[in-house]
């Protein structure tokens, strides 16, 4: 028997609804624990489409309105039992209801896992193998680093210091069990128990970063753009509060994109400082106007930005022509260079658009763009990267998993379990939080051992 | 002069624990087997601690009792103190340990052998392998020739030379060509495994001093003596009641320390002298002194060899340092002021193999009828080597007689563990059994081992017919016991309640099952028979009907991990597949699959390099082959 599978089958940015697919012999239990409709799931046909809920029976609400479709096995995609889950949401319901399956038992699909599946069962033909062996592997590489970017923030040192932490403790018990009779320090229940309530306390707070949206590295990815010298480098050095971009008064100087990762109200962003957009004949110009191009195309969020004191001429048309039809904001900077009327006139060309008025000089409209881009996030009206956001379900449904067992050891100890019982539990968290890690729990325990301990003959 | 000797099925190269356990096995299951060894006294020698378990070794012994292999029966018929490690720790880790009479034990297992039928026992060193190759180029074992010119023809051999490969041994600065125990060296047939195009390591392991008794002031040592219960080792012995001799805990003092620290230098190991690779787990006293250095003291046991003998190991104090300083060290432990050293500590390097050459079967994959067990594969202990020992000899024994081989997994029995880790990962030290090398240590204890592997040892026919009627019996017993157990109900009588609040648990006010009682922490098998009637049970029965109801709930959860587990072991891989024509795999996949050849999808996953993606590309390849094959059957 095969476990069951969960995953976000609609490609990344698609707007209006996405889907959820899960497979396996659990498919359907899973989802009558999540779904109120008319009908009880259970009693739903096989190849009928029905209206519902998903509910978040821990927290008593309603996650979102869903068209749910039952399809019984062999007469399904991967000739197991399917449902899918046609929600309204963008990434973020997406997200929690994936989420709940995961809490119910299935696991996230492997890179091409579906097709995979549909092959080995027969589904697919075979002439089709090879494209099947190129999908797991192409994935692979762009999963395992987005992977690996978001393993390099906070996420990572934080979970380090868990991991490394049980790794000790894990250490300790093995060593007592291994080698008794050394003269070791034999640890005893109650020194594991008590070693367990940080290491619990420190796996429940990366949990709550989870919820908060904190932790995905990537996070927004916000570009500024304007017509040269309006100000771009200064409000990317504002925001870091570093001097990376080089600052002149002559128009053109920042000549190739500047990326630079920041946290704003603990969200992370990815800003991009771009060339001005502009006619050039500068070849070395015109690779960063064409680089600046490409960054639009893919961001998140676009900060265009305008000159009070210039006004807006049409280059700044010819530039949110390029970008108006994007989640924009509109930023007038130099206001204390210029009269109200000015400005005014100036927030008239952009109605209907989020207009901040801004002095980088004198400080004033920096937090009110901070609170926006906090906004825009939380509404969920900002796509993410899926992939990242997968990811991320993923690592969070494991650390929660690896919370679950400490819990479990921390009781075992209570009810008066012995050592090897409670091990078992520890263990069990520590491969959990390995596999976010990819390291492997029993070579690293080998090794504090031997480190740690003064054991032989 | 060469000349023609005679024919063995099965020809064994060197007699320790590895070697006997594989001549006895293949002579057992009906083939004609000679064993060699380089001196017929040394056969079973330990050349290191008299002792024989321990934590996961004691597990293995039993494992080699369940299948019917001969170590923990000679362990009960020569011990002289037995204990039960880790008893407060839980079922899983419980581990059996027993101070050996180790010559005692040698002339039991050298007597065992020579009573055995089919079973030669030859004083010869073995110098060259013999093989043909066959028109498709494959190898094949064809005799053995041994130094003074005898050529053995046979169809299998079983190379378990322990550390006896271009042995050398170090004492400081001294150091020259020799065995174990003053014993000669092997030093030919490393070059004929060489010729053979075996990849060999180099490793390097140690032993304390040896020192006499009667120099020895006990006063000022603490004593340890056995427990008064004796858990024999074999499941065919029922109980066993001897006198028991004490072991004696000194420990290491500053002096010590500052001696080891002042003559350092002329230590082979911090010189370089020392190349070949020694265990992290069991480090020289000079290792700890330097690599501890907060460490004020060490603790050192003193260890009788015997019952007719006053020699006594030092555990604790390997050594490589030279003579004289090693004189001075042991002086200054206390009680060992006097000492009189009988036999000096030293370090031995020796030739192995890299273990990753093999099958599961312990047969070398390029080379048919060849296996190696023990040492020669990179462990240490006794214990690794006598389990590798029987699974190569009883592997070498079916093929020859054309019968499936013996695989164990990693689920049912540390032996399996043993072998899945050396041939699948290979070892850069040498290997110590541990339990928590063990995925699943709670299903794999040393009290059901024979519920384990008895089964199977009976399936291969190591087990009579007599002996496994007896293990039925057992397992009938425990099987109705628990169901006995799990479907009474015990009433809320008032001597019920009583003796609950006399246990300190909840009184109860309604019907309860007796299992859930016994789940109950506060309360045992034993304890509740002041509330209710049962026949009388062996306390092997007892112990298992126990743990199987108190840690169901444990054992349920790694009977599901088992359960995924297996489901990957049993998706075999064919041993001809070329995995470097395989286009989706990554290349250092494909190499290292190539190179390791793995049983199964599950042994796939577990070699070092070889990914998730990997395994699932190889799955789609096996589904393409599958069809493939399907599409040609029909057009046939």
């Amino acid at each position: 028997m095969e476990d069951t599978i969960a995953a976000i089958s609609t490609p990344p940015g698609t707007g209006g609804i996405g889907i959820i697919r899960i497979s396996g012999e659990d498919s359907f239990r899973i989802t009558s624990k999540i779904f109120r409709g008319a009908v009880d799931f259970d009693k739903i046909k096989s190849h009928t489409i029905n209206y519902g809920k998903i509910i978040d029976a821990d927290k008593k609400e309603t996650v979102d309105e869903v068209l749910v479709s039952k399809m019984k096995k062999p007469a399904s995609f991967t000739r197991e039992d399917v449902v899918e889950i046609n929600c309204h949401g963008g990434i973020i319901i997406l997200k929690k209801i994936l989420g709940l399956i995961i809490k119910e038992g299935a696991r996230i699909a492997e890179p091409g896992e579906f097709t995979k599946r549909a092959f080995l069962n027969g589904r697919i033909d075979l002439s089709q193998a090879e494209a099947v062996i190129d999908l797991i592997n192409s994935k692979t590489d762009v999963g395992s680093k987005a992977a690996i970017d978001q393993l390099e923030g906070k996420l990572s040192k934080k979970l380090k210091g868990v991991r490394e932490k049980l790794i000790e403790l894990i250490a300790h018990i093995e060593v007592t069990v291994d080698y008794p009779e050394h003269d070791i320090e034999e640890i005893t229940g109650n020194k594991v128990y008590e070693d367990l309530i940080p290491i619990k306390e420190m796996l429940f707070d990366i949990i709550i970063g989870f919820d908060k949206g904190r932790i995905i590295r990537e996070g927004l990815n916000i570009v500024i753009v304007g017509r040269p010298n309006v100000g771009k480098s200064s409000l990317l050095n504002e925001l870091t509060g570093k001097s990376k971009a080089i600052v002149t008064d002559i128009p053109g100087t920042t000549r190739d994109i500047i990326e630079e990762y920041i946290n704003i109200n603990g969200i992370p962003v990815k800003l991009v400082d771009t060339a001005g957009i502009r006619d050039t004949e500068d070849p070395v110009e015109k690779i960063g106007v064409e680089r600046a191009k490409k960054a639009i195309d893919g961001a998140d969020l676009i900060i265009m930005m305008t000159d009070a004191a210039s006004g807006i001429n049409d280059e700044d048309i010819n530039i949110f022509n390029d970008v108006r039809n994007k989640n924009i904001i509109v930023l007038i900077n130099k206001i204390d260079a210029a009269s109200s009327e000015k400005i005014i006139n100036i927030e008239n060309c952009f109605k209907g658009f989020n207009v901040i008025k801004l002095s980088l000089k004198d400080g004033i409209g920096i937090g009110q763009i901070e609170d926006e881009i906090t906004n825009l996030f939380n509404i969920g009206s900002v796509a993410l990267n899926d992939e990242i956001l997968v990811t991320n379900v993923r690592h969070k449904n494991m650390i929660e998993l690896a919370h679950k067992r400490i819990e479990n050891a921390m009781a075992a100890y209570e009810n008066g379990m012995p050592l090897d019982m409670i091990t078992i539990d520890i263990k069990d968290a520590a491969e959990y939080l390995g596999q976010i890690t990819g390291e492997s729990v029993s070579e690293d325990v080998l090794h504090e051992i031997f480190k740690r301990f003064c054991i032989g003959k | 002069m060469e000349y023609e000797a005679g024919y063995y099925d099965v020809v064994v190269v060197g007699a320790g624990h590895a070697g006997c356990e594989a001549a006895l096995a293949s002579a057992r299951l009906g083939c004609k087997t000679a064993v060699f060894a380089i001196n017929l006294d040394s056969i079973a020698n330990m050349p290191c601690n008299p002792s024989i378990g321990g934590t996961a070794k004691g597990h293995l012994v039993r494992e080699i009792d369940a299948l019917g292999g001969e170590m923990g029966k000679n362990t009960d018929k020569t011990f002289i103190q037995s204990k039960v490690l880790n008893s407060a720790k839980g079922p899983a880790v419980f581990s059996l340990r027993a101070q050996v009479d180790r010559r005692r034990y040698q002339i039991e297992m050298k007597h065992t052998l020579e009573k055995q039928e089919n079973l030669d026992i030859k004083q010869a060193e073995i110098i060259d392998i013999l093989s043909e190759t066959d028109e498709n180029g494959s190898k094949k074992i064809s005799g053995v020739k041994t130094h003074t010119g005898a050529i053995y023809r046979c169809r299998s051999i079983v190379l378990t030379t322990g550390t006896y490969l271009k042995a050398r041994i170090v004492i400081g600065d001294v150091s020259y060509s020799g065995g174990p125990d003053g014993l000669f060296p092997a030093n030919k047939l490393s070059d004929s495994l060489k010729e053979l195009g075996i990849e060999l390591f180099r490793f390097k392991t140690g032993t304390p001093a040896r020192i006499n008794r009667r120099s020895v002031d006990f006063s000022k040592m603490s004593e340890q003596s056995g427990d008064d219960r004796i858990v024999p080792f074999s499941f065919e012995v029922e109980e066993i009641n001897i006198e028991q001799v004490s072991c004696w805990l000194t420990h290491t003092s500053e002096e010590t320390h500052k001696i080891i620290k002042e003559n350092l230098h002329r230590s082979p190991l911090y010189s370089g002298d020392i190349k070949g690779v020694g265990p992290r787990y069991c480090p020289s006293i000079e290792d700890k002194v330097v690599r501890f250095a907060d460490k004020e003291s060490h603790q050192v046991f003193v260890e009788p060899m015997g019952l007719e003998t006053q020699e006594m190991y030092l555990q604790g104090m390997s050594s490589s340092l030279p003579e004289d300083v090693q004189i001075k060290m042991v002086k200054s432990l206390p009680g060992l002021e006097n000492v009189s050293i009988m036999r000096s500590a030293y370090a031995i390097e020796y030739d192995c193999i890299n273990a990753t050459q093999l099958d599961l079967t312990l047969e070398f994959r390029d080379i048919n009828g060849l296996y190696s067990a023990g040492q020669i594969n990179g462990s240490s202990g006794y214990e690794e080597a006598a389990a590798q020992g029987l699974v190569a000899g009883i592997n070498a024994a079916l093929k020859i007689k054309e019968k499936e081989s013996l695989i164990l997994d990693r689920s049912e029995g540390y032996i399996g563990v043993l072998v899945d880790d050396l041939v699948t990962k290979g070892t850069k030290e040498p290997y110590r059994m541990m339990t928590s090398r063990s995925e699943y240590r709670l299903l794999l204890r040393q009290d059901n081992a024979d519920l384990r592997l008895t089964p199977i040892g009976y399936r291969i026919g190591l087990i009579s017919e007599e002996r496994y009627k007896r293990f039925e019996e057992k397992r009938d017993k425990i099987q109705r016991e628990i169901e006995r157990i799990e479907k009474k109900v015990i009433s809320p009588t008032e001597k019920v309640n009583a003796f609950l609040e006399k246990m300190n648990s909840t009184p109860i006010k309604s019907g309860v099952k007796l299992g859930d009682l016994l789940r109950r922490p506060e309360l045992n098998y034993e304890a509740l028979l002041e509330i209710e009637e049962r026949e009388e049970l062996s306390f092997p029965i007892k112990e298992q009907v126990e743990i199987s109801i108190k840690y169901d709930g444990y054992i349920k959860r790694q009977l599901m991990q088992v359960e995924q587990f297996k489901r990957l072991e049993k998706r075999k891989l064919d041993k001809e597949i070329n995995y470097l024509g395989i286009d989706g795999l990554r290349i250092e996949a494909r190499q290292k699959l190539n190179q390791i050849k793995p049983d199964s999808i599950g042994q796939a996953s577990r070699i070092t390099g070889v990914s998730p993606a990997d395994i699932s590309v190889l799955l789609i390849y096996l589904e393409q082959l599958k069809r493939d094959k399907r599409i040609k059957d029909k057009d046939e």
